[in-house]
């Protein structure tokens, strides 16, 4: 199957803009998690899919549904029973027929505004004899690929810096791998973030508008209106009129502070009347003393990586905005990043808070202002263009900067073994120590070795062990791929730990079967890890995560 | 079968080979997949997000009679993932769609819909199936379901549950990125009951603050919503189908806003506000659906280890796994052999039913209990309510005896019956 066929009729090019796209209606939930901004990144961005069995055929269905611009599916073999067994993008009467051509019909179904191409080719085949092919896609899913096949387009894609990610269902586990050399991501979205909110360090705005609670307080109507915040940074300053210190530090300090706090409360009678607003005042006194305006150490990492030390004329907007940041944290005595500008709601008067947020975020904008200049200033010495440094990104990477994330992957290892080529970055430590567990973790990693093993198996014997029909697992092929992985395990300088005969029986007993609902899990994480390669957002695996559905356990392995 | 030749031989390692990691009791061998495809019979809640994922990995996993059951029509939006559906399908019964579409692509498979809410059927509809996946969306439809399985649920003599009456659930549920597959085994495993805290409760403003001191786009909607509708709309329910309500609404929320100087009321946030939107993609739903259908054919077959008891999942930062082995609670009003009480023997039978309707667990589930002790009601709604109204001034002493009573407690907000261990003990001084 050395030539290649041409695919679909229509399907050279970008499709032009088709009635579909003119509404977004259909992608209302998936824009609810990446916006606008992401929606547009997808509908950018071309996919190639290299093997169009489930695990590469779920996948690209995720990446289909959600709207990218168009796909090409690589596959070189013919539809046999075995397909219409395990994948749903297959029917009976496609018996035959090319597999990429048929599951690029059904794909292109789910989605009108998709377009899709095939070649009938042999991935491995393809990535060897013409890998200029790989070029202009956005980014590369290569499903099945044996370790070999996977390290040459590793090798192939990240030359080019075209993000590849990995999927791979073997019988009841699987892996995932994300190759990039370097992804920088501003929007990562964690799950909680907690507003910087100045409270022992006012600007002088700030510190001038908690002033001037004072004289509501006495005001019983006035009082229940006044922003936690205010009372907070009230609070803090006069803590540290009387004591000296910015904030309190002691439990009983803080105890102290608390029931400054509480004592703001009206009483009738001698019993108080609970205020909402000073109740969120003493829930939220942590912020005074855990709240902090500082570069976390991760941006700490980020500011002396070597990317923001040197900035080049190529440097990218994410690098020259580290590099502005660094600059904004030095030259303020405080050592604070720019605001961010957001607030939590807060029991309050509408107009009172509304107050409140425009301050910060005047001052937030302020702050972001000085960074765009800076960031001009920083690019302009190294040489690097600004045409891309716009004021919305600087202002993204401001309100993100406590946030802001990088990963780089390693190189995939010519074995297929989750280690990594370099010692110096903990090479095998991270296999060893998985090994070596007491509980699933063990089984985990001794599947995670024979994956890579039973390729080498393969190599010799053009299957995978356990793969002829039989109602018995062939002890012999087990005790061979025992050996083969004890010697993997051997090269790597991976010796003393033990490799449990029982992973090994029962990865032969699989016989390298690709199971629906393994595919499915393996391809839509993914598709999942595509999405936030392809918008920016979120952060994606950074290296190779190996899944057991044996026991529902997973390894990340970076 | 009219299976062409090694169309399952990938399925087949696995339920005719023995191994080393499967679930007690394993017999493997070519019956299992004939049974998978001609007696087994499997019912999935809800053919949306994850009940089209659901169909397909099933199908795809040897299964060849399914039921599906959902109420819904297809919107538009719910395109961006459920892919058994198409643009020209909007409108239509989900169900309905999503039986026919997957049997057309698998050959040999048995998809009965049913356009129905799942209120609608009777416990023994739900009797027929050896195991119930749910793909739902609502704490009270999950909860709803619950009760039905547990109500098979009977336990022996000795305390322990009759393996023979546990029908099992598989639950999954997403929210963007992150998302959950979970094993119930009512009487083995927690039931939805015993870890009610699993699911937080929605965030509701004060009225005071929607009213008064709007603070937030939310707000503004939310005023819209509770406030004006009813008071211009006393003989319309709000509907947020009907697009005319939705931009009736956006248009008051603006309104709102504008008066109290507040950005960012937008239509989308509305609809989200309004509808109670969450946010669904299908990535996170294929992922958990075929946790779940993976689960379901480990639960029917034992070709592998179970998940003992939940998966999360999250895509977040990196992709981040976590099983735990979550306990059961065992005064668990739903799946316990039953709450344990204890009340004085000169209680009355009034007092009881107070004691029930305040209890901590119970409470939040009755609101006019019947008591009955075995099939002897003692007091009844209903019917049968004058004849045993005078029960409700004796003591506990002169209806029972003691000093451990099994109490089954009815109430129309009941899936079925509870069960309480009622102890009949003088307190203590
Ligand atoms: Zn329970």
């Amino acid at each position: 199957m050395a030539s290649a066929e041409a695919g679909s009729p229509s399907s050279s090019g970008a499709p032009t803009c088709s009635p579909a796209r003119e509404s977004r209606v259909r992608y209302d939930r998936g824009m609810r998690i990446w916006g606008a901004e992401g929606q547009d990144a997808l509908e950018r961005a071309s996919v190639c899919l290299l093997h169009a069995g489930p695990t590469g055929a779920e996948a690209l269905k995720n990446l289909v549904l959600g709207g990218i611009r168009s796909f090409t599916v690589v596959d070189g073999e013919r539809v046999g029973p075995q397909d219409l067994g395990n994948n749903f993008m297959i029917d009976q009467d496609a018996l035959g027929r090319p597999r990429a051509e048929v599951v690029t019909a059904s794909l292109k179904e789910l989605n009108e505004a998709v377009g899709g191409s095939y070649v009938v080719d042999e991935p491995a085949q393809l990535i060897s004899s013409n890998p200029s092919f790989f070029h202009e896609y956005d980014l590369v899913i290569g499903a099945q690929l044996r370790c070999s096949d996977a390290a040459a387009l590793d090798a192939v894609c990240r030359e080019r810096g075209i993000p590849l990610i990995l999927g791979r269902a073997y019988g009841l586990v699987g892996l995932v791998q994300v190759c990039v050399a370097e992804h920088c991501v501003v929007e990562s979205k964690p799950d909680n973030t907690i507003e910087d909110l100045r409270l022992t360090e006012p600007w002088p705005e700030l510190a001038e508008a908690a002033a001037q609670v004072d004289a509501g307080l006495l005001d019983d109507h006035v009082r229940g209106h006044v922003p936690y915040a205010l009372l907070l940074i009230r609070a803090a300053a006069a803590w540290a009129a009387t004591h000296g210190a910015p904030f309190p530090r002691t439990s009983a300090e803080k105890a102290d502070f608390k029931e400054g706090l509480r004592s703001l409360q009206r009483c009738i009678e001698g019993v108080p009347v609970e205020e909402e607003n000073i109740t969120e005042a003493i829930a939220n006194a942590h912020r005074v003393w855990s709240g902090s305006s500082a570069p976390t150490p991760e941006l700490v990492r980020l500011f002396q990586d070597e990317a923001c030390q040197h900035l080049r004329a190529g440097s990218s907007p994410f690098w020259i905005c580290v590099a502005a940041l660094s600059r904004f944290v030095a030259s303020n005595a405080a050592g604070a990043l720019p605001l961010e500008g957001n607030i939590p709601d807060m029991h309050a008067g509408s107009q009172e808070f509304l107050a409140l947020q425009r301050l910060y975020r005047a001052k937030a904008e302020a702050d972001a202002q000085e960074v765009e200049g800076l960031a001009h200033d920083v690019a302009g010495a190294a040489g690097a263009s600004v045409s891309r440094v716009t004021s919305a990104y600087v202002r993204s990477v401001c309100k993100n900067a406590r946030r802001l994330r990088v990963i780089r992957c390693p190189a995939l290892h010519p074995d297929g073994l989750p280690v990594r080529t370099e010692p110096e970055k903990g090479g095998t430590d991270a296999l060893r120590q998985a090994l070596a567990s007491e509980d699933a973790t063990a089984s985990t990693a001794a599947f995670s070795v024979l994956v890579p093993a039973a390729d080498r198996y393969y190599r010799t014997h053009q299957r995978f062990p356990g793969s002829l029909h039989g109602s018995e697992v062939p002890e012999g092929e087990v005790s061979q791929l025992h050996a083969i992985a004890q010697g993997l395990l051997a090269e790597s300088g991976i010796s003393g730990v033990h490799l449990p005969e029982d992973a090994t029986t029962e990865l032969v007993r699989w016989g390298g079967a690709e199971l629906h609902c393994v595919a499915a899990i393996i391809g839509s994480i993914a598709s999942q890890e595509a999405i936030k390669l392809l918008t920016g957002q979120f952060v994606p695996l950074a290296g190779t995560l190996f899944y057991s559905t044996v026991h529902a356990t997973s390894l990340l392995f970076a | 079968m009219n299976h062409p030749e090694g169309r399952w031989s990938g399925l087949d390692n696995l339920l005719t080979r023995p191994g080393r990691f499967v679930g007690p009791g394993f017999e493997p061998g070519p019956e299992l997949r004939d049974f998978l495809h001609d007696d087994c019979r499997i019912l999935v809640v809800g053919a949306g997000g994850l009940g089209c994922e659901l169909l397909k990995d099933l199908a795809l996993s040897g299964f060849g009679s399914i039921d599906v059951i959902d109420m819904d029509t297809i919107d538009i939006t719910n395109l961006n993932r459920q892919f058994l559906f198409r643009t020209a399908d909007v409108g239509r019964s989900k169900a309905e769609v999503a039986a026919a579409r997957t049997m057309q692509r698998v050959a040999g498979l048995t998809v009965t819909p049913h356009h129905a809410m799942i209120q609608d059927k009777g416990l023994d509809f739900y009797a027929q199936f050896h195991v119930i996946v749910l793909g739902l969306d609502s704490l009270e439809a999950r909860r709803h379901m619950n009760a039905v399985a547990c109500s098979f649920l009977s336990y022996n003599p000795d305390g322990t549950p009759d393996l023979a009456t546990v029908k099992p659930l598989v639950d999954g549920g997403t929210e963007g990125l992150r998302g959950h597959a979970r094993v119930l085994l009512p009487g083995v495993t927690p039931c939805f009951d015993c870890t009610l805290w699993l699911f937080p409760p929605q965030t509701k403003f004060p009225l005071c603050t929607i009213a008064e001191t709007p603070r937030s786009p939310a707000h503004c909607i939310e005023y819209a919503k509770i406030i004006l509708w009813p008071r211009e709309h006393q003989d319309t329910a709000f509907d947020p189908d009907i697009e005319a309500h939705m931009h009736w609404m956006f248009a008051r929320a603006q309104e709102r806003a504008k008066e109290f100087g507040i950005q960012g009321v937008t239509l989308q946030l509305t609809q989200g506000v309004v509808k109670n939107i969450i946010p669904a993609i299908a990535s996170t739903n294929a992922i958990v659906a075929a946790s779940c259908a993976l689960e379901t054919l480990k639960l029917v077959t034992l070709a592998s280890t179970g998940l003992d008891n939940y998966l999360m999942y999250s895509g977040v930062d990196g992709v981040y796994t976590l099983t735990t082995q979550y306990e059961r609670d065992p005064a668990c009003p739903v799946c316990s052999a039953g709450v344990p009480m204890t009340a004085p023997p000169t209680c009355t039978l009034r007092d009881l039913l107070g004691l029930l309707t305040l209890h901590p667990a119970l409470g939040r589930l009755l609101r006019e209990p019947s008591l009955s002790v075995g099939s002897v009601p003692l007091y009844a709604r209903g019917v049968f309510e004058e004849e045993t109204r005078p029960n409700l001034d004796r003591q506990l002493r002169e209806l029972v005896t003691g000093p451990l009573v099994e109490l089954t407690v009815n109430d129309k907000g009941l899936v079925a019956p509870l069960k309480v261990q009622l102890r009949l003990q003088v307190a203590e001084e």
